[in-house]
């Protein structure tokens, strides 16, 4: 299957199979104006890792919420195209903050009960992600 | 627009000048009977207070300004299910600075998003105390002189009382300090204060049980109360709320310029035969209670000192 190269926009890479939905959707790549094509592939054959996904974003805008793939997906690499030529490759870091990303499961913090409030969590020292309201730790088993 | 929200909101520079007009407040308080004439304080309380509520009326009214509010959620909007973002845009329209208390943990974070005026978290869950913290700092640095190089015993429930663990963040800014955390196997400190705040800042710290063991050893002593409003289960309560209880006896043992501080209330924590005892400090936090949040609310309205002749600033983020 071929789809076309892009000559500007980023290609995010290596995407572990089956997460490329997911990605595309927390990306909110289905919503908004869109400037250029959007493609998600899956299952493509990978010599690093057997199959993966991988999508295409053309244009000049980057996806406001491109920091988030640091933590739903560390394997990922973002390759920037300009031109048709990748100008920057570079690999995933974990965001310092996430909005909306995962939840506070804490029953006394605020977001359990406050409308329209937004679930956001600060990367810590030790490398964990904590609700700003609460404090709580996030535990990736309970909602990732 | 600056808030108090966290015990770490203000720097080290900023909670020593809000503790140093504190002092100056208490040495000539008729110097600022009008410093926040026609100003207001709402106290927005979601949850029933007695010390915390009344401190801080009685600090607004001892500025020479007002103060209105609500002392439960029953009796406000949010009996009507109204969200707290909206509650202090209409609030924050007809004062000039909030205290707010809510059993929710971020309350008073979220309020300040929206707030168009100062606001002070006065309480929220078990979560944070800030001016409670300040009045601690205040009360430690009156009888020790200073607030590094100590060795601070905290004794009681750890786990779930809120002045502890926002003092400990707080002191661990200071060089020197030593932490004892005294309490049983079921209310020890939370991991989170080890990992993010004791060990990033290389303090020296140790946990046991036995309190009469490590009393010689203290500079300061900091009970807590077992509080019943923050189990699920009664038995552990029951089970645990007389671990600990000092008395006069075992003060001994200690060293004699060692104070002991308490958040109030207490329960069996501390005998009634300790009060007498010039080392017990708890009814001096009540006094100094009242001159922090005094300062607190000038530092944050930008009132002029009427003694030093300029503002107390809150400039470092």
């Amino acid at each position: 299957m071929n789809v076309d190269s892009i000559q500007n926009g980023i290609v995010i890479d290596h995407i572990t199979e089956g997460m490329g939905l997911r990605l595309y959707q927390m990306l909110e790549l289905d919503k908004g104006e869109k400037s250029g094509s959007v493609a998600l592939l899956q299952s493509l054959k990978s010599g690093k890792y057997g199959r993966k996904d991988l999508i295409k974003i053309e244009g000049e805008a980057i996806p406001p919420r491109i920091s988030i793939l640091g933590y739903i997906d560390p394997q990922i690499t973002v390759n920037m195209i300009r031109d048709g030529r990748i100008i920057r490759k570079e690999s995933t870091v974990l965001p310092k903050r996430l909005v909306n990303v995962i939840r506070c499961t804490n029953p006394r913090c605020i977001t359990s009960t406050e409308a329209g409030c937004d679930h956001i969590f600060n990367l810590t020292h030790s490398g964990r992600y904590r609700c700003i309201y609460c404090n709580a730790e996030f535990h990736s088993a309970a909602s990732k | 627009m600056r808030h108090l929200i966290d015990p770490l909101d203000f720097g080290m520079q900023e909670t020593e000048a809000v503790l140093d007009l504190a002092d100056r407040i208490a040495a000539n308080q008729d110097a600022y009977i009008d410093a926040a004439k026609n100003r207001k304080l709402a106290t927005l309380f979601y949850e029933p207070s007695t010390r915390t509520r009344l401190s801080f009326e009685a600090a607004m009214l001892n500025l020479g300004g007002k103060t209105l509010g609500f002392p439960a959620a029953d009796v406000s909007s949010a009996s009507k299910g109204e969200t707290i973002a909206d509650t202090i845009r209409v609030v924050g329209r007809y004062v000039d600075i909030v205290a707010m208390r809510h059993p929710k943990e971020g309350a008073p974070l979220r309020a300040s998003m929206f707030s168009p005026v100062p606001v002070i978290n006065a309480g929220d869950g078990g979560h944070n105390h800030p001016s409670q913290t300040l009045i601690d700092l205040d009360t430690i640095r009156q009888r020790k002189g200073r607030l590094h190089h100590l060795t601070i015993g905290f004794c009681g429930d750890l786990k779930f009382g809120r002045p502890v663990h926002s003092l400990t963040k707080i002191l661990t800014r200071y060089e020197g300090n030593k932490y004892v955390f005294i309490s049983p196997e079921e209310l020890k400190i939370p991991k989170y204060l080890e990992e993010d705040f004791l060990a990033p800042s290389h303090a020296e710290w140790y946990e046991t049980q036995d309190l009469e063991d490590i009393l010689p050893k203290l500079d300061v002593l900091y009970m807590t109360r077992v509080q019943k409003e923050r189990f699920f289960n009664e038995e552990d309560y029951i089970r645990l709320k007389d671990t600990y209880t000092l008395t006069e006896d075992k003060l001994e043992s200690a060293k004699h310029d060692m104070p002991v501080l308490h958040p109030l209330p207490r329960v069996g924590e501390i005998s009634m035969d300790v009060d007498d005892d010039p080392r017990a400090a708890y009814f001096d936090q009540v006094q100094n209670g009242i001159f922090v949040r005094m300062a607190l609310i000038m530092a944050l309205l930008g009132i002029c000192d009427p003694v030093m002749g300029k503002e107390v600033l809150l400039h470092e983020c």
